[in-house]
């Protein structure tokens, strides 16, 4: 079971991390592409649409 | 920008606006860390060191436990020696995942309002337990622990043992058919000190027996409740457990 | 009939705990079902009472409307208990500094404490967020609450889960796990309760006129969701009877307890944070007049924050028997949480940027604001306490106790009072709270409460860490247990005067909400009366081309 461990850990040092951190890049970019920030203001405009 | 990105970031603004998407997405996000963190311990052997001695608790000793918890112990008295040089003198070996493995729920605690109760088991006698409870300022001026009198005036009401075990054994621990017929017998039996232990202290080595809580004629709550404190931590011999070969 | 469903369902209910206490097989559980049924039945005949037995007349459209009356009920509810909350939060404190006030069995602190617990996270906090989930999504979806009398049952039924947690704590009724205290079968009401919570919800959501979902609304969701999972698997366990209070649960030792601290680290992270951060990106918006200081951010704050809290659980198993590699993970994620937690306060603060005066004029701004400093100051303490090193000596202590206070006082209760402040003018139609200056003394009490509180537990924690592990030269422990209890005498009656600080503001809340409900307004100097009001200012500020 010791092998499993190491196996598992070994993962979680490389591959593992490299997906965690791609995914976190990705989802950075992809809030502050370029064509988000008008979509954002927009959004952030909600709360005030009522009245 | 390529099509390929064009793509995916439709996709994306679908899950701003789609909401059975962003409740997917974010369940998803939140069961990657309960999934690694949790699973591995059911499977992986090593996350309970393998060590003689630890046993489901008698009926007497199940019946006190429930009264820990039903008491709030916890929220005052951790059950948890941590590897530290001072826990260690101060309270015993330190505490190890096999001790508290038939134990539904843990009770590691997190605070020490009172000190941990880990190996309290045999430091104290009987009577010293019951005078503690009775009237904790009495014993240990300097106590904030409330009293516990109550208990040796209530007649112990554990209706139905066996069904207790049963309860445990469906959710895997080891009580046999012979301890689930004689659970009503056992819960008496060890607290009167004229009993035939025979059978008990085959079926639970290491029980402590006689009367507890000083009234042989009754069994109390308070009887229920020195029986578990007294075999806290006492069931695994350190004279020979070896951590060397259990590294985790 | 007006409310001829609520009572079928609570004479039905009435009838079934009756049964159940008749063939109770233990004399709590007869006792507990007692209870509950004559709650049930006083329900039916409150209900009954109410009833107009003629035909009622065909309504006006309600789609056109939001709905409201059920958020009126919950913002008095959350003062109540919150009022109540504090008010046993101070007597445990007290029981703590003065044994003497300990009265068993009922009133013993190892049961005091966990009706405070549950008094001020389950049901003012819980009650807080659904409420303020129930008003915010229907003003930022623009639609009214979806499933009929759905959003009752939810505000009821959590009102019934209180009292079954409360009533079950003094009689002795427990689980025995923190935070998760309620036995199996209060545990299935309100999962029940919780999957309706969910369906108004989404329901709401779906049936939106925006077509975006305000971020929020993402928080109250994760919040909703995680919760209903983290409730389900952890209080997973076997009754020993199906009429008996007492339940087993399903894992035992190591692994009940890692199933625990996730469950308890993510009602911090989900129940204490993602839900008060979906009222913390409404609230202050909408107090300061200005959007969200920048939407994107609060975008990856959110994927960011859920993600990582989940893993941070073992870092309350330091140095236990819980297998290294899994306490390493709960520290590493633990540390990295402080990012996305002060990029949430930092968007929050940042709102203001450019009207900073308006904390200076408007009070109840400024609760809002405060609470997001504590935010920031508590998830920072939080990632430090989680580092090894530094848990070796504060677990255990009241060191955690201080810290927790910091971010419940703080965070959970300066933004629900701030919400309520907001709230209450407009749910029934005053133009202005009672009392403004009565805002400003709640601030300075409640503040001065928690800065007394969490002072006082830094200190005597670290004293307490420190007297433990303290040898003298011959390398024997210098200090017995039980002088350690003895050093912290001062600080544990000094900790009552930062709750009782802390209380009264409260109280002058409860007074001021009340006075505004009545439509009264206290004739006082008017607050900041330096500012003037210019209406052409007062309104949000137009994105930038």
């Amino acid at each position: 079971m010791e092998s499993t461990y190491q196996t598992m850990r070994t993962f979680a040092d490389s591959w593992g991390l490299l997906y965690m951190v791609a995914i976190f890049l990705f989802v950075v970019f992809w809030t502050f592409r370029p064509g988000g920030k008008k979509h954002g203001e927009d959004a952030a405009q909600i709360p005030f649409k009522e009245d | 920008m390529s099509n390929l990105t064009q793509n995916i970031l439709k996709k994306h603004s679908k899950l701003e606006r789609n909401a059975s998407l962003l409740l997917v997405c974010s369940l998803l996000a939140v069961l990657v860390g309960g999934i690694v963190e949790i699973v591995p311990l059911f499977y992986l052997e090593n996350t309970i060191e393998e060590v003689d001695g630890v046993r489901p608790y008698t009926p007497l000793e199940l019946a006190g436990r429930n009264i820990y918890v039903r008491e709030g112990c916890y929220v005052c008295h951790s059950q948890m020696i941590r590897p530290f040089r001072d826990e260690v003198e101060r309270y015993g070996p330190y505490s190890l995942a096999a001790e508290s493995m038939y134990d539904h729920p843990f009770q590691w605690g997190s605070k020490r309002t009172g000190p941990d109760l880990a190996r309290v088991g045999a430091r104290y006698s009987n009577e010293w337990h019951v005078q503690h409870l009775i009237n904790p300022q009495e014993v240990v001026p300097e106590s904030i622990m409330p009293k516990y009198g109550f208990l040796a005036r209530a007649d112990l009401r554990f209706d139905n043992p066996e069904a207790h075990l049963i309860a445990n054994r469906r959710v895997a621990v080891p009580y046999t058919d012979e301890m689930l017929e004689n659970a009503q017998a056992d819960l008496v039996a060890q607290a009167d000190p004229d009993a035939d232990w025979s059978g008990l202290e085959e079926r639970y080595p290491k029980a402590v027996l006689g009367d507890f809580d000083g009234d042989p004629s009754r069994l109390t709550e308070m009887d229920a409740l020195v029986a578990y404190l007294q075999m806290l931590g006492t069931l695994v011999d350190f004279s020979t457990y070896e951590p060397e070969l259990n590294e985790r | 009939m007006k409310y001829g469903t609520p009572v079928v369902l609570t004479g039905l209910g009435a009838f079934l705990t009756l049964l159940a206490a008749a063939f109770a097989q233990d004399t709590l559980f007869a006792q507990h079902m007692g209870l509950i049924c004559a709650v049930l039945a006083i329900a039916t005949v409150v209900l009954l009472r109410m009833e107009n037995f003629k035909t009622a007349p065909k309504s006006a459209d309600l789609q056109l409307e939001y709905m409201d009356t059920v958020i009126r009920y919950g913002v008095i509810a959350t003062a109540f208990w919150g009022v109540v909350g504090f008010l046993v939060g101070v007597v445990a404190a007290s029981q703590l500094a003065w044994p003497e006030l300990n009265f068993g069995p009922y009133l013993n602190f190892g049961r005091i404490r966990p009706l405070h617990t549950s008094a001020v996270i389950f049901a003012f906090g819980g009650t807080a967020l659904v409420t303020a989930a129930f008003y915010i999504v229907q003003r930022t979806c623009r639609a009214r609450l979806w499933g009929g009398g759905l959003p009752w049952f939810v505000f009821w039924g959590y009102q019934l889960f209180i009292f079954m947690a409360a009533t079950g704590y003094l009689l002795g009724i427990t689980q025995g796990k923190e935070y998760a205290e309620p036995e199996w079968y209060v545990d299935l009401w309100l999962t029940i309760v919780w999957v309706a919570f969910l369906l108004v919800f989404l329901g709401t959501i779906v049936k939106r006129k925006e077509p975006h979902i305000y971020v929020a609304n993402w928080f109250f969701l994760s919040f909703i969701v995680t919760v209903a999972m983290l409730h389900v698997v952890n209080g997973l366990s076997m009754p020993v009877s199906l009429l008996g209070t007492k339940s087993y649960s399903a894992f035992a030792g190591v692994q009940d307890a890692l199933t625990q601290w996730w469950y308890g680290h993510n009602a911090v992270g989900f129940f204490l944070t993602a839900g008060f951060l979906g009222m913390m990106y409404y609230f202050v918006p909408k107090q300061a007049n200005r959007p969200i200081y920048s939407y994107r951010l609060s975008i990856i704050h959110f994927w960011g924050l859920i993600f990582l809290y989940i893993w941070a659980g073992p870092h309350h198993l330091h140095y236990t028997a819980l297998p290294d590699w899994a306490q390493t993970l709960g520290m590493v994620f633990s540390v990295m949480l402080w990012m996305p937690s002060w990029g949430g306060m930092i968007n929050g603060l940042m709102t203001l940027q450019g009207a900073w005066d308006k904390v200076r004029t408007d009070p109840v701004l400024r609760m809002m604001i405060i609470s997001l400093a504590f935010y920031g100051m508590s998830t920072f303490e939080g990632p430090m306490m989680s580092i090894k090193t530094v848990n070796s000596l504060s677990h255990y202590t009241d060191w955690t106790i201080g810290h927790v206070h910091s971010g419940a006082l703080g965070w959970n209760g300066m933004i629900t009072f701030g919400a309520l402040y907001f709230l209450t003018p407009r749910l029934w139609g005053r133009a202005q709270l009672y009392s403004p200056r009565m805002v400003n003394w709640h601030f300075w009490l409640a503040t001065l409460g928690i800065v007394v509180y969490a002072a006082v537990m830094w200190v005597s924690g670290i004293t307490q860490g420190l007297m433990w592990r303290e040898y003298d030269a011959q390398g024997y422990l210098v200090y017995s247990f039980a002088e350690s209890i003895e050093a912290m005498h001062p600080y544990y009656v000094m900790r009552v005067v930062g709750g009782l600080l802390y209380l009264a503001g409260a109280i002058v809340m409860a007074y001021n909400l009340t006075m505004t409900i009545l439509g009264k307004v206290r004739d006082e100097e008017p607050f900041a009366s330096e500012s003037t009001f210019n209406p052409a200012s007062d309104k949000p500020l137009a994105p930038a081309e």
